[in-house]
């Protein structure tokens, strides 16, 4: 079946991303933020979806949305919010801040400029079904080494924060 | 291949039907749990409305629907109203993939007895109860009570730890079929060994992965002997102590919709789906609806049964129990299903 109103979609699911990205960074309740930014994670998995990427999509929602932000929100339920809301909600480096984002905006511009040249002229069509093969194949072959480093600094991350939780071991 | 205005009002038929259909047996489910325990206690459960005291689903739902619909002063509103929505409708959304038959012709429209067959079912039945933590541990958030908040956290901890294991344990299962699409798994799953023992997962090698899945599955559902998250001695009842009459009966809803979509992708992953015995008369084996329902309610009767049989588990046996002996289990059976699986290709 070929994809319905794909432009309303990308349109849609780029608003529901950016506008509760940008709640997750105003919201002065840390509970709100965390349920935008649970929304927005939502809205990356539908791009994602849309980009014929859906072992992707699913991983994204299962872990990042599913996982994470649920132990994410655990930790700030448990945080005296009263406290956390009477706090300064953005800090002093306003330069360094200001300095980033004129070199992302740059950046941004200059791959908008640029566009034709950077990307392939004709989306290329994916076979649907092996998107995970596809992806096992990178992970697993191609970039296996590369695959083994990120999980080891997953590992030494695991162990350190079992070493700084417990007194004794 | 349809034309996109049929596959609409197709799609639209077979959730409503598969939508009523749920509910229904949402229903009947509470009926039978209080049936089938009432029994086990030696007594008659309920018998007063209707003969059997079928019509009890029914009474309870209008009783829930016109009681006080109170809203505590203390809790948060907006997240308060929005967490049953949520539970109810996560619980409700992971039927659209769940295959109950083959494909049918009706009327000229060719179409599965599945509301959409996606290629990668599995993992959006697994994402969709992933979210539905969200239910529980908003409910025990914005309730703004010891109680609810101990209850929601206790659930919230409990569902992220046997998540691991039940989707450790389904990934043998996959490695069978070598697919996420679960009309495939079960199409993976025809033949018999010796022209009578069915070639199901169960009894492909995945029996351990089944027994991983169903004690993982009992925890994910809140359901004895894993419901520290409501446990009266304790928490009054947890996440929902502060809800009443619809929005309470939300959370009931949601709990018995997980109950059935976790036996259904029982019987999908390790029973065969709507695949028969290989014995017996030919029109038996062929009423694929009839047997899909089947292996549902011999899970289901399984769930009561169970939670009629076994006290409760204290919370660090609980944490003990899913990290220390599940996990290790459930990653030993994918190891040697993956040896399995390589030797043999």
């Amino acid at each position: 079946m070929q994809p319905v109103a794909t432009t309303f979609f990308f349109y849609f699911l780029s608003a529901v991303t950016v506008i509760s990205g940008i709640a997750v960074i105003t919201r002065r309740n840390p509970v709100h933020s965390a349920l935008a930014l649970i929304v927005a994670l939502l809205g990356q998995a539908g791009l994602y979806l849309m980009l014929y990427a859906p072992f992707v999509a699913g991983v994204q929602i299962i872990l990042y949305a599913g996982g994470i932000m649920v132990l994410f929100l655990f930790v700030i339920m448990l945080v005296n919010i009263e406290r956390a809301q009477k706090e300064e909600q953005f800090n002093k480096q306003w330069i360094v801040g200001i300095v980033a984002a004129l070199a992302l905006g740059v950046l941004f511009v200059l791959v908008y400029m640029k566009g034709k040249g950077l990307f392939p002229q004709t989306v290329a069509q994916l076979p649907e079904g092996e998107n995970t093969q596809g992806i096992a194949m990178l992970l697993y072959r191609d970039y296996m080494f590369a695959f083994e480093i990120a999980s080891l600094l997953l590992l030494v991350a695991i162990i350190g924060a079992v070493v700084m939780a417990k007194k004794r071991i | 291949m349809l034309s996109i205005e049929t596959y609409i009002i197709v799609s639209v038929i077979k959730t409503v039907i598969a939508l009523f259909v749920l509910l229904t047996a949402v229903a009947y489910c509470v009926w039978l749990e209080r049936k089938v325990v009432g029994h086990i206690q030696n007594r008659w459960g309920p018998t007063r409305v209707g003969p059997f005291g079928l019509l009890q689903p029914l009474a309870d739902g209008m009783k829930f629907l016109f009681k006080e619909d109170l809203t505590p002063p203390h809790v948060y509103k907006p997240l308060y109203i929005a967490a049953p929505m949520l539970a109810v409708v996560f619980a409700l959304t992971s039927i659209a993939v769940i295959p109950i038959g083959n494909w049918v012709t009706i009327g000229g429209v060719h179409t599965p007895l599945q509301i959409t067959d996606v290629n990668i079912g599995l993992l959006v039945i697994l994402g969709v109860t992933s979210l539905g933590v969200y239910g529980v541990a908003l409910a025990g958030w914005s309730s703004n009570s010891k109680y609810s908040l101990l209850g929601g956290l206790r659930a919230s901890a409990q569902m992220v730890s046997y998540e691991v294991s039940l989707g450790l344990s389904l990934i043998g299962v996959l490695i069978m079929a070598g697919s996420f699409s679960l009309r495939e798994i079960v199409d993976a799953q025809g033949g018999t060994f010796w022209g009578f023992i069915p070639r199901w997962n169960l009894f492909h090698g995945q029996i351990v992965a089944f027994f991983i899945y169903l004690m993982a599955a009992y925890a994910e559902t809140n359901r004895v002997p894993f419901d520290l998250p409501e446990a009266e001695t304790e928490l009054v009842a947890g996440y929902h102590t502060e809800y009443s009459a619809m929005k309470f009966a939300m959370f009931f809803m949601a709990e018995y919709a997980n109950m059935i979509t976790v036996a259904c992708l029982a019987s999908v992953l390790f029973l065969g789906g709507w695949k028969g015995l290989p014995f017996g008369p030919a029109w038996l084996q062929d009423l694929p609806v009839f047997w899909f329902v089947l292996k549902v309610f011999v899970f289901l009767f399984i769930y009561i049964w169970v939670r009629g049989t076994l006290p409760r588990f204290r919370y660090d046996q609980l944490m003990a129990f899913g990290w220390k002996f599940l996990l290790p289990l459930a990653i030993a059976n994918l190891v040697i299903t993956a040896l399995i699986v390589a030797v043999r290709a």
